[in-house]
């Protein structure tokens, strides 16, 4: 078992528990060992790294530091606001002088030397690909899925140094690994207006139609992420587009970790898939998967 | 004790207006060693190296100091007027109190002081400068070209013109270079082979000119004038000298493409020079005028070497026995007295761009895929048709800037081509098909040559081009199109354009092992592996070592006039050097006191100009020795040996440490003095 420090951060805690529930158990399948974070605090993404920019890198430097405290050398956030947050304080506080001065504000200073991951960047690792291809135990091939990856895990590519920032294939070597059909599209990293969800929704809503459509289009009868924020912009407001739009949107939007999840032969509930707001029971069913 | 004469230019007002130049010369009077001191308004003037010479004879000087300007300026004149003296030329030394005295002063007292003072250090410098002789070397009267291109072969025959031997290095397996690829030039839309072709031929048949091609510059020695140059000739695995080019061997390669009867091709291996959409046999000419006109194997894919004998149709159709699968590589040593480096470009690899879908897409290209669709002797003779369906296209969008002025794939600066080369496939579209509609996305338009803001605009007003400014922000399939999307910038509006066809324009890049050729002949490039100029407006064909010259693309991106017009400059510049009887170099040289060397190496690895080397003296000691030819004087090595066994001739530690002592003789004016 690889042992790493595990921070959930506030969103799977509450809107996206399924997310938090689907990777610990996704993770054991693969044999790492998540360890919750004793004591962690906010990471910023939501208020915090937009009110002053030292505190946007203090906050997550503070749970970093946590990390090494507690005998950790690697920290995973499947939130990918967190992990975008937490990548980019690492490699800004690579400039001693604003170092200094974020440091002044914490407690006891952040020095630098803990490994920060996705869980998509751990799942998509070769060696762990193979234990997933291993640990298989159920047929998703009735799932026609594309991978989105939405902009926080990749952008900028400097700071989070994705495979590749205009066509990622992390997201989907895991998903292929899990069994499902993969269905290739180019949408991958087209914004969904998640950070404008609640000041322009107007705009996000043509974002994310477009993003439901291309993947229909495409063939695919399910989408899948690994952000928070995506998949609350992607699996809510499709009764809104539908009403605007006049479509019949009803695509299901799973976390990859749910699919690794069933891939690996857990149940519908246990995943919390009966938690979604656009329903996927109906297609599981269809695809053979009824519990 | 010396006898050296003082002499103090005005300069007009430039140094009489800050020093006295008066009082400078009455105190240079009093110092050691000077039997005579004078001061004159220009002492550059031709009355005043008379005055100079006039005074050698008539005080019997031996030294002569010159307080005037930076020796950068006049050191040569002063030499020079110092050897019409009678006396050898480097026992002038040259006090600056110019730019180091009277431009940075304002207030006279002080920069008098300070002239003094600079005065006394020269003359306690030239009372130990001793004679030196400058040494002269023969000159091989042979010029190399590397690189066949355009820039290459123009420079060839203008050196050729002149009356001297040239050989061309080429890496492939004709001449011709990125230029014959190409469909038509702009601006003047005339056939690029038809220019082309004739001065490939004018090279190859030209008496002084030896064509090396399929070949490679692997070793470099010597020096200006006298270049050791080592050429690896890649093994064609046919005889040359027998060769025809009559074409049954690529005719009858199991391998050769074969077009169907519906137009498709079967079979066949992507053609480098038909930008890998054509293709053709193991055994093949790069294209139909190639030069020379003798077929090469592609061992890589040809069965007799990859299956191990197992065909050799080749070497049995071929009427004069000229197939020679014994063939091998052989390296040749030649000399020559100069180098023309015109080595080129490569274009961008597009793959590293993921949003506009390069190699994802097949209906993604480049330009230099269309010029082989365009041209009639290209895949599809001439036919624009899309490589996934091989339909016309009805919708064509040019992206500009693909692999240029993008600081985020590590290349902000611009192919200087593109939007030149844009507007003319704008142009040739239409051309081939009116009902085309052509989408040009650019950042700005750069049309700054003769007559090309007009060709720009005739595509925009003449043919009907769609120009939008701004960037395209990713391409993906739909449908079967090729959607587009991008942002139009003048409007401030996204954009999407359906299209059936995507060309980028790809940058221009230094081909793959231009650095390792430039270490070869110890010239200097940039971040982007393009050659430094010895000055960038004053130089441009020139580099930092002597005797090596640049043209077309290897300085950075170039155009064809542009390109033609550095060979001509750069073959001027040759015929410069060749034309010499003998090269004089400067006497201004380290040398090694052979007795203090320890052979440490420091200097070796130091040494920026290869200029050292190790050697054994007659007794068997190893030592470092310095080439006089290629030493420029530049010191480091004196600097970096540990046992002060290295002197710079006419800088020795000795003459220095005179100066220096010089300075802290005696001050010249008390403090209160001082205004």
């Amino acid at each position: 078992m690889t042992r790493l420090a595990y921070y959930p951060g506030c969103t799977l805690e509450t809107t996206a528990r399924e997310y938090d529930v689907s990777a610990r158990i996704a993770s054991r399948e693969i044999g790492l060992e998540l360890v919750e974070l004793e004591g962690w605090t906010c990471c910023g993404a939501s208020s915090g790294h937009a009110t002053q920019y030292e505190l946007s890198l203090a906050l997550p430097a503070r749970n970093l530091r946590l990390a090494v405290e507690q005998g950790f050398s690697a920290l995973v956030a499947p939130c990918a606001m967190c992990y975008a947050r937490m990548r980019h304080t690492v490699h800004d506080l690579r400039d001693p002088a604003l170092r200094a001065r974020v440091n002044a504000l914490l407690d006891a200073p952040w020095e630098g030397d803990v490994q920060v991951h996705s869980l998509v960047d751990l799942f998509s690792q070769e060696e762990n690909l193979a234990l997933l291809r291993e640990k298989r135990q159920r047929d998703l091939s009735g799932l026609r899925l594309v991978a989105y990856y939405g902009c926080l895990l990749v952008r900028p590519p400097e700071v989070l140094s994705p495979d590749d920032p205009e066509y990622p294939t992390m997201l989907d070597r895991i998903l292929q690994a899990a069994g499902a059909t993969l269905v290739d599209w180019p949408l991958k990293t087209e914004c969904c207006g998640g950070s404008i969800s609640l000041s322009r929704t107007d705009i996000a809503l043509e974002l994310t139609r477009k993003l439901l459509e291309g993947a229909i289009r495409r063939g695919a009868n399910g989408l899948v992420t690994a952000c928070p924020m995506c998949h609350a912009n992607l699996d809510m407001r499709q009764g809104q587009i539908n009403r605007r739009y006049g479509t019949d949107f009803h695509l299901p939007i799973f976390y990859f970790t749910q699919i690794v999840g069933l891939a690996t032969g857990h149940g519908v509930k246990e995943l919390l898939l009966d938690r979604h707001l656009t329903d996927p029971r109906p297609l599981l069913a269809e695809a053979g998967i009824r519990s | 004790m010396a006898r050296i004469g003082v002499f103090v230019c005005h300069c007009g007002s430039n140094i009489a207006a800050t020093v006295d130049v008066a009082k400078v010369a009455e105190e240079a009077a009093k110092m050691d060693h000077v039997v005579y001191a004078t001061h004159y308004i220009y002492m550059c003037s031709t009355p005043g190296q008379e005055l100079i010479q006039q005074k050698i004879k008539e005080y019997r000087l031996d030294r002569v100091v010159v307080a005037a300007c930076s020796p950068r300026m006049h050191e040569r004149t002063f030499r020079k007027a110092t050897a019409q003296g009678g006396l050898n030329p480097y026992l002038m030394e040259q006090a600056n109190i110019r730019e180091h005295d009277s431009w940075v002063h304002a207030e006279i007292p002080v920069a008098t002081e300070k002239a003094i003072d600079i005065v006394r250090m020269a003359v306690a410098k030239a009372a130990g400068l001793t004679p030196l002789e400058e040494t002269r070397v023969g000159i091989t009267k042979r010029c190399l070209v590397i690189g066949g291109g355009i820039a290459g072969v123009q420079a060839a025959l203008d050196v050729a013109e002149a009356g001297y031997e040239v050989v061309i290095v080429e890496r492939e397996p004709s001449l011709g270079g990125h230029m014959a690829q190409l469909d038509k030039t702009f601006p003047t839309l005339d056939c690029s082979a038809c220019i082309l072709t004739p001065k490939l031929v004018d090279a190859a048949q030209h008496p002084k000119i030896k064509l090396y091609t399929y070949s490679e510059v692997v070793g470099v020695k010597g020096f200006v004038g006298n270049f050791q140059v080592t050429i690896r000739r890649k093994p064609r695995y046919v005889d040359a000298s027998l060769c025809t080019g009559c074409g049954i061997c690529w005719n009858n390669c199991p391998l050769r493409p074969r077009e169907q009867e519906d137009g498709t091709v079967k079979g066949g291996i992507p053609s480098r020079f038909e930008a890998y959409i054509g293709r053709r046999a193991a055994i093949y000419v790069p294209f139909a005028q190639a030069v020379p006109l003798v077929p090469v194997i592609d061992t890589e894919h040809c069965t007799y070497f990859v299956k191990g004998g197992k065909c050799g149709v080749c070497k049995l159709k071929c009427p004069r026995g000229a197939v020679n699968f014994e063939q091998t590589e052989e390296l040749v040593t030649e000399p020559f007295g100069a180098i023309v480096v015109a080595t080129g470009y490569d274009l961008f690899d597009a793959r590293a761009c993921g949003e506009y879908g390069y190699g994802r897409y097949p209906d993604v290209i480049t330009g230099l895929e269309l010029e082989r669709l365009m041209n009639a002797s290209g895949p599809t003779h001439g036919h624009v048709l899309r490589p996934s369906d091989g339909r016309p296209p009805k919708t064509v969008v040019l992206v500009s800037c693909v692999g240029s002025r993008d600081e985020k794939i590590g290349r902000p600066y611009c192919s200087a081509v593109c939007c030149m080369y844009l507007a003319k496939y704008a142009i040739m579209l239409k051309e081939h098909d009116p009902e085309v509609e052509v989408y040009n996305f650019y950042m700005d338009i750069r049309a700054a040559g003769k007559d090309y803001d007009e060709f720009t605009r005739r595509a925009i007003e003449q043919y009907d081009a769609h120009y939008l400014r701004g960037r395209v922000s990713q391409v993906y399939e739909r449908d079967g199109k090729l959607v587009v999307e991008g942002v139009d910038t003048l409007l401030g509006r996204p954009v999407e354009i359906e299209a059936d066809l995507v060309v980028l324009a790809t940058g221009l890049t230094a081909p793959a092992g231009a650095r390792e050729l430039f270490q070869t002949l110890n010239i200097s490039y940039n971040q982007y592996e393009f050659v430094n100029e010895a000055h960038p407006k004053l130089q441009p064909v020139e580099t930092n070592t002597d005797g090596i010259f640049l043209a077309g693309c290897v300085t950075g991106p170039k155009d064809i006039p542009a390109s033609v017009a550095q060979a001509s400059a750069a073959a001027a510049k040759v015929v410069g050097v060749l034309s010499k009887e003998e090269l004089v170099s400067s006497p201004m040289v380290a040398e090694v006191n052979e007795r203090e060397c320890v052979a440490c190496r420091l200097c070796v690895q130091v040494c920026p100009y290869k200029a050292i080397e190790m050697a054994r003296t007659r007794r068997g000691k190893e030592v470092a020795r310095v080439n006089p030819s290629l030493c420029k004087g530049c010191g480091l090595c004196v600097n970096a040996c540990r046992g002060a066994a290295i002197n710079l001739k006419g800088f020795t530690d000795q003459q220095l440490v005179g100066q220096v002592a010089a300075l802290f003789a005696e001050p010249l004016f008390e403090e209160e003095e001082r205004g």
